[in-house]
């Protein structure tokens, strides 16, 4: 702590703005060689799973293999389409990449490490999870396509009906632990197994986790990207690193849906058993274990599960999603009522 | 009570949970990929690759300029010009097979009388322009020069279903 203060001399008055950044960069390069790395992981896993090898050629096992796509992405051309309004046809990139950093800012990975340990952050998450959608909308409109724009509307759609029915789990979670703060939810789901909120929460365990499945447009909820249909939905006219950016949001998404899930139901960095060789693994440990769990789901259900038609999708989010959760939110809150309620806490 | 057991079954997930246990096992199945420039898948010998025009051991070019392989060609690949030679024989003059019309029926091969032009069991060639893909007479009779060990051998593996 010697060293920090002696850094914070020499910055002054920018210290905090300096200090904020540092923080920053120490969470996103991470983030970032997670997202190379998850492709690389999905690509195995699938392969695997479909009696394949999967890459195996750049570098030992195919390890660099993602460095070699990031390289291939960087230097082709980005093509901006004649029709398209330019504007707004290079804004979207950033508008869907920086909801999907930006969320990470109040997510915690242990009781000390967290960006901004704010009150209301699962609020903080539910709103800057919701902006990723302008970013969609607006890459399948800017784009002058009939392709992108469909692949926009169906995106855009499916993304405002699961955030209902993921918004209702969460309400479930926040009555369980009396707090929006997820430092406080954590820290109420303290134990092991038995005591993570998936258990009282089951059905709001399951659909917060399908519903995530969804609002990243992954399979088996993909018809936005539909790459037997529609080729790529909203971003089908973008190319090099504009594309990118679209799949480093897809799979940073994709990963903060994890922790969060990690976080929400499976006891953040709690161990396991609360038992001793247990809980000598450092907490962050156990939270990363967790979302590589929840991501190999993922990868899971990719490789397992055909697409849902359309309306099927609809049909899910409004009219089981929905349902299932308003009625467990009342059940919770009866529960709640009664000498029950160590339940659920 | 089917309708209750159809809500629970599905509401339970079970049928989700079953193929996830499908594919769960594959996870661990033995992968058959063949890793190729390594490991290759057996060849059979009635594979029909590069083309080639063989001699007899005597070092004489069997073609005789009959010109049923041109005649049969459906891919009009094949372009064959004749002579009568000095010691009162016909050759070719010219023998020249365009690979990127070639569509590998074999029927050359087939049409031949005296087995001369024959396809090998060679695919990794390539070529980087269009006009790579022109095989004249002196590159097939190299071709046969080369190989003709290993093509002898593949007719004779052969003979008796022919």
């Amino acid at each position: 702590m010697m060293e920090l203060s002696y850094w914070q001399n020499l910055f002054g008055w920018a210290w905090p703005g300096v200090w904020t950044l540092v923080r920053i960069v120490v969470l996103v390069v991470p983030l970032m060689l997670a997202v190379a790395y998850l492709t690389y992981a999905e690509r195995k896993v699938i392969g695997y799973m479909q009696v394949r090898i999967g890459p195996n050629r750049v570098g030992f096992k195919g390890l660099l293999q993602p460095i070699a796509d990031a390289v291939k992405l960087l230097m082709k051309e980005i093509i901006i389409p004649s029709g398209s309004n330019k504007f707004l046809f290079v804004l979207a990139p950033v508008l869907t990449i920086a909801p999907a950093l930006a969320a990470w800012a109040v997510v915690p990975f242990s009781p000390q490490m967290v960006l901004a340990n704010v009150d209301a952050g699962l609020l903080y998450i539910m709103a800057i999870t919701s902006m990723g959608v302008y970013g969609v909308i607006i890459a399948g409109w800017a784009s002058n396509s009939k392709y992108a724009f469909l692949g926009g509307l169906r995106s855009a759609a499916q993304i405002v009906s699961y955030e209902i029915a993921m918004g209702f789990a969460l309400v479930g979670v926040l009555m369980a632990a009396h707090s929006l703060n997820l430092v406080d939810i954590v820290n109420a789901q303290h134990g092991g197994l038995l005591n993570w909120y998936w258990l009282p929460l089951f059905p709001m365990f399951l659909v917060y986790l399908i519903a995530g499945v969804a609002e990243t447009n992954r399979a088996p909820f993909d018809v936005a990207e539909g790459e037997s249909e529609i080729v790529a939905g909203f971003h089908v006219e973008y190319s090099g690193m504009a594309f990118a950016i679209f799949f480093l949001a897809e799979y940073a998404n994709m990963i903060l849906v994890a922790t969060l899930t990690s976080i929400l139901f499976l006891g953040g960095w709690y161990p396991l058993f609360d038992i001793a060789p247990f809980n000598w693994i450092p907490g962050i440990f156990w939270l990363l274990a967790k979302v590589a769990f929840v991501l190999f789901l993922f990868l899971w259900f990719r490789a397992t599960f055909p697409r849902y038609r359309y309306d099927q999708i609809m049909r899910l989010g409004w009219k089981v999603f929905i349902p299932i959760t308003l009625v467990w939110v009342v059940v919770v809150g009866a529960v709640m009522q009664t000498p029950l309620a160590f339940l659920v806490h | 009570m089917k309708a209750v057991r159809r809500f629970f079954s599905s509401f339970l997930l079970f049928e989700l949970l079953r193929g996830m246990a499908l594919t769960g096992r594959h996870l661990f199945a033995r992968k058959i990929t063949v890793q190729f420039p390594e490991e290759k898948t057996p060849q059979s010998v009635r594979f029909r690759g590069l083309h080639a025009l063989r001699r007899y051991p005597n070092g004489e070019e069997r073609c005789i300029a009959c010109k049923l392989c041109e005649a049969v060609c459906p891919a009009l690949a094949i372009t064959i010009e004749s002579e009568l030679r000095d010691d009162g024989t016909r050759r070719t003059t010219r023998y020249d097979i365009d690979l990127s019309k070639c569509i590998f029926c074999g029927l050359c091969e087939e049409s031949c009388p005296v087995d001369s032009i024959v396809e090998t069991h060679i695919f990794e060639y390539h070529a980087e322009k269009r006009s790579e893909l022109y095989y004249n007479k002196q590159q097939l009779l190299a071709i046969g020069d080369k190989y003709e060990a290993e093509i002898a051998a593949a007719r004779a593996q052969d003979a008796k279903y022919r």
